[in-house]
């Protein structure tokens, strides 16, 4: 029978390395990816196809992770869809910024990425990205490669579509 | 035909022992939750409990998510480096046990460990007349016995599958760096771009409470309810095993397709 | 000495009457209704009195024990400790009361995880808010009225029977109860211990002025020490009276037990078909098959 200092050493070690195992998780292993809710901004932008977005998906400018979206939903209205995205609170961006649905590597995972523009102010909470560029989804990409080769100067065409373009 | 209907009987009684166990169980988890304040005002008979239950599954703990980690290093680097991906063995590793592997695979030890000899000193002291002693003596042993054992399981868990998470992501980096040659830097750095401290860690964290939970009610139920004699108390401290781990896959399963946001 | 009538002689108007420790009122009992282990007990125990409850292994003694120590609820009757109706007290109640009964368990049943001195300061630390050294100064009295003050550092484990048995017993008396209980005090001791136990038990009756229940087949030992005796037999009582009675009693079921002889009202055989049709049977199975195979 242990007496009740060595008990209470005992226990005290095991609970201290057991936070410091919590802390090394926390701090080393996990990413500073989460933002503390204060420290955010919401923004929107609509986009005719997201294709593979997801909600959590990283929104990056510059490569650098700057936010992540918050939510996806589809306007009824303008049958467009609309994300919405958390963005950190300490980085400002113009208000005519783009946004645009690109793919990490080739067959990675889907992601927004910013490019600020110029204008002088800036984008507040709530506001919404005017310019946009859609998700490459492949089906298009491969119908668009077809309708190029066949719209190649051939002899006996001569009402050459021009390939859709989608903005 | 006489002996269909037996079998039924047989099944159809056996259903409806289990129910009612599982009813008593239920009254006891209450019971337990309601005398939970000599658990708590009376702080050392639970940090006592935390020395048995906590401290002494220390080594099992530290070795196996040593072992784990290191296992996961040689494995995940033979599949990764297939596909030319070996530097996200970090990634590999971290994932796998901070989700998954620690607070599963600390759970089920625990339940081995402590919560077998749980339930054995229960079902010991519910033998021997102790717990009918101390009830004589106006002393609810569910409260001085009972309840600091349930805390300190709680308490201990999460504890201890942080530092199998923690254990086993130096064993993988002990065997993916040092022995295999992954680069030190992108172990590393990969790790946590993709790990996410809401997502990953505390979700891990959170399973490994509600692990903590399951396995210490069923331990103290089973030691509670277990008939007083030296089989009684044997067979219960295997149902513990048994039904705690099980507890802990079914609710991994269940928590994880909860958590599951493939939308 | 008052022994208590076979009607307990008072009514449940009168069950205040200081005079009864314990009044056990047409009491049945059984753990399924249809099979009533108790039926129609009636006892009542004055305060002061040392009372033995015997009879053979399955008579209900025990049953009777635990009824009175509240475990369980009689069916039919009631019980009173102390003039209150136990039945009726709620857990807090029934707690209360627990603190000024004493139990002493079969093979003491002592905390193996804590030190002899503990397991005896076990209950002044619950129940009292008195300072350690107080509390360390009346533990140690009781282990020496047990004689086992030396005894304070060892753990459970390294007592013997008869030791772990006193050791119990200054247990059950830390809070100077009213009431004990004794359930089986002298079963598997030696000669030695069984005489130490039971003095000590007279003693403390005694000097607490405590009331004594012990429940007990061992007939020697009891009729030396109690006041008056209850006989228990199949779930009834069968005869009572006072060690002196008992043990010229020509009830030939007391005889026997008294007498401790093998074969009397209670018999010697299990009941089993004839002996020699048992054996003559097994001779002809094996003589039928010789000849078959032959």
């Amino acid at each position: 029978m242990m007496s009740r200092k060595e008990l209470d050493l005992w226990v005290g070690l095991f609970v201290a390395i057991g936070i410091a195992a919590l802390l090394f998780l926390a701090l080393k292993v996990a990413g500073q990816s989460s933002f503390s809710a204060s420290d955010t901004y919401q923004v929107e932008a609509k986009f005719d196809n997201i294709g593979g977005l997801k909600v959590r998906a990283p929104v990056k400018s510059s490569g650098v992770v700057v936010g992540r979206v918050s939510g996806v939903r589809f306007d009824n209205q303008t049958f467009e869809a609309v994300v919405s995205m958390t963005l950190d609170g300490r980085l400002q961006f113009p208000r005519d910024t783009s946004a645009k649905i690109l793919t990490s590597g080739l067959l990675g995972e889907q992601y927004v990425g910013l490019s600020a523009g110029g204008d002088s102010a800036n984008l507040k909470n709530g506001d919404t990205l005017k310019i946009t560029q859609s998700a490459v989804v492949l089906e298009n990409l491969i119908s668009q490669f077809l309708y190029s080769k066949a719209a190649e100067p051939s002899p006996a065409a001569p009402d050459s579509k021009a390939p859709d373009s989608k903005k | 035909m006489h002996r269909i209907t037996e079998i039924l009987e047989g099944l159809g009684s056996r259903v409806t022992g289990w129910i009612w166990r599982l009813g008593f169980a239920s009254r006891f988890f209450w019971l337990t939750l309601r005398h939970s304040g000599t658990a708590f005002r009376r702080f050392y008979l639970t940090i006592r409990e935390i020395y048995f239950a906590g401290v002494l599954s220390l080594v099992i703990i530290l070795v196996s998510g040593l072992f784990v980690g290191m296992v996961l290093g040689l494995q995940g680097y033979d599949t990764l480096v297939r596909y030319g991906s070996s530097e996200a063995l970090g990634v590999l590793v971290a994932l796998s046990l901070t989700k998954e592997l620690g607070p599963v695979v600390a759970g089920l030890l625990f339940a081995s460990r402590a919560g077998s000899a749980i339930t054995a000193e229960i079902g010991l002291m519910k033998a021997t007349e102790q717990l009918a002693a101390m009830e004589m003596m106006a002393v609810d042993p569910i409260a001085r016995v009972v309840a600091p054992r349930f805390w300190a399981g709680i308490i201990s868990m999460p504890l201890l599958a942080a530092l199998f998470s923690a254990m086993g992501i130096f064993g993988g980096y002990l065997v993916g760096v040092r022995f295999i040659g992954v680069d030190d830097g992108s172990f590393w750095s990969q790790m946590q771009a993709a790990v996410d401290f809401k997502e990953d860690i505390l979700t891990g964290i959170f399973k490994s409470v509600v692990f903590g939970i399951a396995i210490t009610w069923i331990a103290v139920f089973e030691g509670y309810d277990a008939p007083p004699t030296a089989e009684g108390v044997s067979r219960a401290t295997t149902r513990t095993v048994v039904t705690s781990s099980l507890a802990v896959l079914a609710l991994d399963f269940v928590m994880t397709a909860l958590m599951f946001r493939g939308i | 000495m008052q022994p208590g009538g076979k009607n307990g002689g008072r009514s449940g108007a009168n069950s205040g009457a200081p005079d009864n420790m314990v009044e056990v009122d047409k009491v049945g009992f059984g753990y399924d209704r249809r099979r009533l282990v108790l039926r129609d007990i009636n006892i009542a125990i004055p305060r002061g009195q040392m009372v033995a409850v015997m009879g053979l292994s399955g008579c209900g003694k025990t049953t009777l024990l635990r009824l009175i120590a509240g475990w369980l609820r009689p069916i039919t009757g009631e019980i009173r400790v102390a003039g209150k109706p136990i039945s009726r007290l709620g857990r807090k109640g029934l707690f209360a009361l627990r603190r000024r009964v004493g139990m002493l368990f079969q093979f003491g049943a002592l905390f193996t995880d804590m030190t002899v001195f503990d397991n005896v300061a076990f209950q002044l630390r619950e129940h009292t808010d008195l300072p350690e050294r107080v509390i360390a100064d009346l533990t140690l009295m009781k282990l020496h009225a047990v004689g086992l003050r030396g005894a304070a550092d060892l753990m459970p484990s390294e007592l013997s029977g008869g030791m772990a048995r006193r050791v119990a017993l200054a247990r059950s008396v830390a809070l100077d109860p009213m009431l004990m209980l004794y359930d089986e005090p002298f079963a598997g001791l030696d000669p030695l211990s069984l005489g130490v136990i039971g003095q000590l038990m007279r003693r403390l009756n005694d000097s607490l002025g405590a009331t004594s229940i012990v429940v007990t087949h061992d007939v020697t030992e009891a009729l030396q020490l109690v006041d008056y005796v209850y006989f228990m037999s199949n779930g009834v009582v069968m005869a009572q009276g006072t060690p002196e009675e008992i043990r010229n009693s020509s009830d030939p079921m007391v005889a026997q037990f008294v007498k401790g002889e093998s074969d009397g009202p209670v018999p010697f055989h299990y009941p089993a078909p004839d002996y020699r049709q048992d054996l003559f049977q097994e001779a002809m199975l094996e003589k039928a098959i010789l000849e078959k195979a032959a």
